[in-house]
């Protein structure tokens, strides 16, 4: 389906990462978005209150994260297209959230632009900190996509991916922003909207008598009607069957909470997205991700110019892991160094993938700015010098 | 163009950002390079001390921050002191010349000074003093085609403002052409009084 002509803004701009991905959620087709604002999030769901009632939609600010986060799911379940937006403290808020939206199978879209922390932290500087809380932050088993921009362009594109992807699966994805991607201004194109590529609403197609709302149909993502149309339906958070009322059963949790992991992990393989670069013969890969995709690259350049065999594998996808291309890649070359606006988040997720077979090399930051690419270029010496696992 | 690092600072309310924009636009979208502009943030607004980073450069930009400035435009002393002595040996110094007094420079520098905020005021509102800057640098840096900075201009602005911005753009080009390069320059007192944090 094609992105409806009204949500986008067709043109050249010189925008920020922030205003991009509103621009991003408009074309996906969000017409909702409930928010607490937070430093340094607040120029999206700015300028989606100043644009969504012209494109026919609403914007609430909230009285906190707990009901920006639930607010949204409710909309969805009217059948809209919604998202939050938020930054760490928020964030940690939504958590609980966002296990309702997994085990509801609620599609909607989590952005989090990344500042330091714990706590409050660096109000408006980077980290990319959020990344195991993303994946974690929520309790009992589930699965969840995230995905990373690098350039305001990204911001565009990927969030517009991220709707497309909440809708496929139903499932809540996560926009990692961080605070430099998000204030950093470029050129970012928005094509005609006969150009976007948007995924409807899984909406049933059958009956209201033959309707079960978590019926799966032999696929593993049901179907969904909307509040209003007639369809009687339960939506809880507590473990139901295909009726969508409650069965406490082990058998009944069994076979839920599998499906809901299932149905991410076993398309995984179509849903990592990232990008490479001499990955062939090369001695280390450089892992990243985000602004520090950008920074790592300066230092990959000096790198070879040194005459080192530097490949770069940037994770678009942080979530589902692509831990299939780890594992193909570490079998090959000698080590990874994975640089992060962290003490050491991702890395843990490459060095379980390489199981050993390469080893792996952190360079870690506490957030506050980016790294310095000579930091990083040190790294990549020294791991290039290493013996092979 | 070479990779390029741009600061320009001064006071909040001045246009600091703005003219980071302009330039940016200028070069990205209608000069066909890449453009990277980053904006320090702090809890000041009007008055306080403003900072964007601009980077330019033939080839997609990969690190978004100035390390060591090409090109310094100051707007205030206190971005004058602060930011000086960061400049790249050769550089290019602009100072809007009755807000800044260019003294203890420990390098090579190409200075060009401007009075803009008084070629604002004398075109009616001090407010377009940026856009004055815009066009002294495109004529002193020689970095940006004054098509493509006009144009950036002509779409960035408000259109009540339309006019008087590309006049303001056009006065300060011109004082550009015709600039020599200055060593130093006295500040005017009343109008650094004027702009000072309270």
């Amino acid at each position: 389906m094609k992105a409806d002509p009204r949500g986008v803004l067709t043109g050249i701009h010189f925008i920020d990462g922030d205003h991009a991905c509103c621009e991003g959620a408009l074309a996906a087709g969000a017409r909702f978005a409930a928010g607490y604002p937070i430093t340094p999030s607040t120029e999206v769901v700015e300028r989606f209150a100043s644009r969504v009632p012209k494109v026919g939609g609403t914007f609430i600010q909230m009285e906190d994260e707990l009901a920006a986060s639930i607010t949204l799911q409710g909309a969805v379940w009217g059948g809209a297209k919604a998202f939050t937006v938020t930054s760490g403290p928020g964030f940690s808020l939504m958590m609980e959230h966002i296990g309702y939206a997994a085990m509801t199978e609620t599609p909607c879209v989590f952005v989090d632009v990344q500042r330091g922390g714990p706590s409050t932290g660096l109000p408006t500087l980077p980290a990319q900190a959020d990344m195991m809380q993303a994946r974690w932050g929520s309790h009992g088993d589930y699965e969840i996509i995230a995905l990373c921009p690098n350039s305001p362009q990204e911001c565009f594109d990927l969030t517009i991916k991220a709707f497309n992807l909440a809708e496929e699966f139903r499932v809540p994805v996560m926009f990692m922003m961080d605070e430099v991607v998000g204030h950093m201004t470029e050129k970012v194109v928005i094509p005609p909207a006969d150009q976007i590529e948007v995924v409807p609403r899984k909406h049933t197609r059958k009956s209201v008598e033959d309707y079960l709302p978590y019926d799966t149909n032999g696929d593993q993502v049901p179907e969904m009607a909307h509040a209003g149309e007639g369809y009687n339906f339960h939506v809880t958070g507590l473990t139901h069957d295909e009726h969508g009322y409650p069965n406490m059963t082990p058998q009944v949790q069994d076979k839920l909470v599998r499906r809901l992991q299932n149905k991410i992990r076993d398309a995984a393989d179509r849903i990592a997205m990232f990008e490479e670069e001499q990955l062939d013969g090369a001695d280390v890969v450089v892992v990243s991700y985000g602004i520090t995709s950008r920074v790592a690259q300066r230092a990959i350049g000096v790198a070879r110019e040194q005459g080192l065999r530097v490949g770069k594998l940037r994770l678009i996808t942080a979530w589902p892991f692509p831990e299939k291309k780890i594992r193909e890649l570490a079998a090959k070359v000698k080590a990874f160094v994975v640089p992060e606006l962290n003490l050491g988040q991702m890395v843990r997720e490459v060095e379980r993938a390489a199981a050993g077979q390469a080893k792996t090399f952190a360079v870690s930051h506490a957030g506050g700015g980016v790294h310095r690419p000579e930091d990083i270029l040190k790294v990549i010496v020294e791991a290039s010098r290493c013996q092979t696992a | 163009m070479q990779l390029t690092e741009i600061r320009v600072a001064g006071f909040g309310g001045q246009g600091v950002i703005l003219s980071a924009i302009l330039l940016g636009k200028a070069a990205s979208i209608y000069q066909g390079a890449f453009a990277t502009m980053t904006q320090n943030f702090g809890p000041e607004a009007r008055g306080g001390a403003c900072s964007a980073q601009l980077v330019l450069s033939d080839s997609p930009v990969l690190y978004p921050y100035v390390t060591k400035p090409d090109i310094l435009v100051v707007m205030s002393q206190e971005a004058y002191v602060r930011f000086v002595p960061e400049l790249k040996d050769g550089g290019i110094l602009i100072v809007e010349q009755d807000l800044v007094r260019v003294s203890d420079i420990n390098q090579e520098l190409q200075v060009y000074s401007i009075p803009a905020t008084r070629i604002a005021e004398e075109l009616g509102k001090r407010m377009v003093l940026n856009s004055v800057m815009v066009g002294f640098f495109t004529a002193v840096t020689h970095l940006l085609d004054a098509d493509a900075v006009r144009k950036a201009v002509a779409d960035s602005v408000p259109p009540s403002f339309l006019d008087l911005n590309l006049k303001a753009f056009e006065k300060g080009l011109e004082y550009g052409i015709n600039a020599p390069t200055a060593t130093t320059e006295t500040a005017d007192a009343e109008l650094q009084e004027q702009y000072s944090p309270e």
